[in-house]
């Protein structure tokens, strides 16, 4: 590993400064990740500034009935919160459904939505990758794509040597509810606070696969809000994945259900392990406003939302199962919801 | 780049001058000689270098020591007390929950958080209701102790003992 100098500053304003400062610095939250891409050499810091004793550890009611979770509450924290299970069930069912209790202790609210994917051409510091290595290429493209993209990527088999492929796939289970919650991320960067809606913190590969989200260096995530959901609402998150436990998915659905009679009804869709960011089906959303949630009406909606998917081939059978298989487990998920009780 | 540190493990207040790449495992083990928590795959994916961490589970090869500067650690080798082994141990000894061993330091120290957690009502992913108390059935115990890979496969026999010292007869 390489060396590194450590800070712990005295307050979250000096923490900006010092990694604004410094190109090379980071910002340290339960380390689960970070630590990990250390021993691995996919990150190579001079300084790495410690936040997770300066971030707030609280979650709080807003006034609008929402709750504010700082960045510094742990996973375990969130997951075990009374309101969160209570009113926000998708959240505490989708960080329980990632990783383990020991990881959960220590990763943190802040950390978690910024978790970098776990292709493993990115993870493996001897292989072409462009989002480790701008420039080098994409490994990934034909070779294991199981955990990557369908969505989002530029054709069925895009150029592994062009600088912008990436067919990766943000691996958070939270970042998935964060969507279709319409969580807001509160940010203090060197140039003061800003909010962003969760929808908009993580970004397709565009022209540059090294960019997860749109934060820039030294931007610290302070505070995650998570907004009233509609009275009477239902929601729920559903992971499928190659162990019953202790894996990343394969394909996740976060779903909140919204609505007395069914004209009113509204469907918010967000899907894990299809795309480089989390990915709302929001022509599947429009398309079942006010409409019976049935198996056909659903089908079709993920039909059209899925039109632009590319399965990828790969020398592991490939990922086009994943195409059929986030139809169905929004149909398992929306029948679920609805199913009267 | 070298920082110093506080811990307080099994109990025994240390100072040590430690490289700031130091995992709190490698800490412990070569720095502190507490061998109890193992190295199975210093990732994060074998559960074998469990501890509490200021009382919470949590895995020592992805804590950096400086980054817990003055935290309170317990491994497996501190749990017993005045000569009397720690319930989750003795449950583990009852009911031959391990063949190597390798594993057995962290699953006993996952095991204990488990409990704890259970006590205080956190809910798993095996919880059938997410508002409900959880109860430690075998589904529970082995979602919960997922983190924990028995390379000799002795889960038959943790997933009992674990409820042995959670008070369930099974
Ligand atoms: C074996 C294993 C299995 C796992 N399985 C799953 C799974 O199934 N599902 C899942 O979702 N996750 C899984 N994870 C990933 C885990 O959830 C993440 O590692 C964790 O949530 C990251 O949080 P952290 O606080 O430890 O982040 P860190 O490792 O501290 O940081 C992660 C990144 O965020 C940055 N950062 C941290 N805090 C802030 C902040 N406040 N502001 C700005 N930047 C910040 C860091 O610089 C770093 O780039 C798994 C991990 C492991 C090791
Ligand atoms: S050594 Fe820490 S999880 Fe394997
Ligand atoms: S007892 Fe041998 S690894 Fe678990």
């Amino acid at each position: 590993m390489k060396p590194f100098a450590f800070a712990r500053p005295g307050s979250v304003a000096e923490a900006v400064r010092q990694v604004a400062a410094e190109p090379g610095a980071v910002f340290l939250g339960g380390g689960t990740n970070l630590v990990d891409h250390l021993k691995l050499g996919v990150a190579t810091p001079e300084l790495v500034v410690d936040v997770r004793r300066l971030t707030s550890r609280e979650i709080s009611d807003l006034p609008d009935g929402g709750l504010r979770l700082g960045a510094a509450t742990t996973n375990s924290e969130v997951a075990a919160d009374r309101r969160v299970r209570e009113r926000y069930p998708v959240l505490a069912q989708a960080l329980l459904a990632g990783a383990t209790g020991q990881l959960r202790n220590l990763a943190t609210t802040g950390g978690n939505p910024l978790q970098r994917t776990r292709c493993v051409y990115f993870q493996d510091v001897t292989t072409a990758c462009n989002k480790r290595e701008p420039g080098s290429g994409c490994s990934a493209v034909n070779g294991y794509t199981r955990y990557h993209a369908v969505l989002g990527v530029p054709s069925a088999m895009p150029d592994p040597t062009a600088p912008e492929t990436c067919i990766a796939t943000h691996p958070s289970d939270m970042a998935v509810a964060l969507a279709a919650l319409d969580a807001v991320v509160h940010v203090l960067g060197p140039a003061g606070e800003r909010t962003i809606p969760f929808g908009e913190l993580h970004r397709l590969p565009g022209d540059d696969p090294s960019r997860d989200t749109v934060l820039g260096h030294g931007e610290l995530v302070t505070a995650i809000d998570l907004p009233p959901l509609p009275d009477g609402a239902r929601s729920a998150y559903r992971k499928v994945r190659d162990r019953a436990s202790y894996a990343f998915a394969l394909v996740s659905v976060a779903a909140v259900v919204a609505g007395d009679s069914t004209s009113e009804r509204t469907v918010r869709i967000a899907l894990g392990g299809v795309a480089h960011k989390p990915w709302r089906a929001a022509r599947a959303e429009e398309l079942l406003r006010g409409t019976p949630l049935t198996e056909h009406a659903v089908g079709h909606a993920m039909g059209v939302e899925l039109t632009t998917a590319q399965p990828q081939p790969g020398i592991d059978g490939g990922n086009g199962f994943k195409i059929p298989l986030a139809t169905r487990t929004v149909v398992a998920t929306l029948r679920d919801l609805t199913r009267e009780t | 780049m070298d920082a110093e540190i506080s811990l307080t493990v099994d109990g025994v207040a240390r100072r040590l001058t430690v490289d700031t790449r130091t995992t709190l495992l490698d800490t412990l083990r070569e720095r502190l000689g507490n061998c109890s928590p193992k190295k199975g795959c210093d990732h994060g994916q074998c559960g074998a270098c469990t501890v509490l961490l200021d009382g919470e589970r949590a895995l020592s090869c992805l804590a950096l020591a400086v980054a817990h500067d003055g935290a309170e650690i317990t491994t497996a080798d501190g749990l017993a007390r005045g000569g009397e082994l720690h319930p989750v141990q003795q449950a583990f000894l009852d009911r031959d929950a391990f063949q190597c061993g390798y594993c057995t330091p962290g699953q006993i120290c996952s095991a204990v958080g488990v409990l704890a957690e259970v006590d205080r009502g956190w809910p798993s992913h095996a919880s059938p209701d997410l508002v409900a108390d959880p109860e430690l059935s075998h589904d529970e115990v082995a979602e919960r102790m997922s983190g924990n890979l028995c390379r000799c496969a002795a889960y038959v026999n943790i997933v009992p003992a674990v409820q042995q010292a959670g008070g369930v007869q099974a």
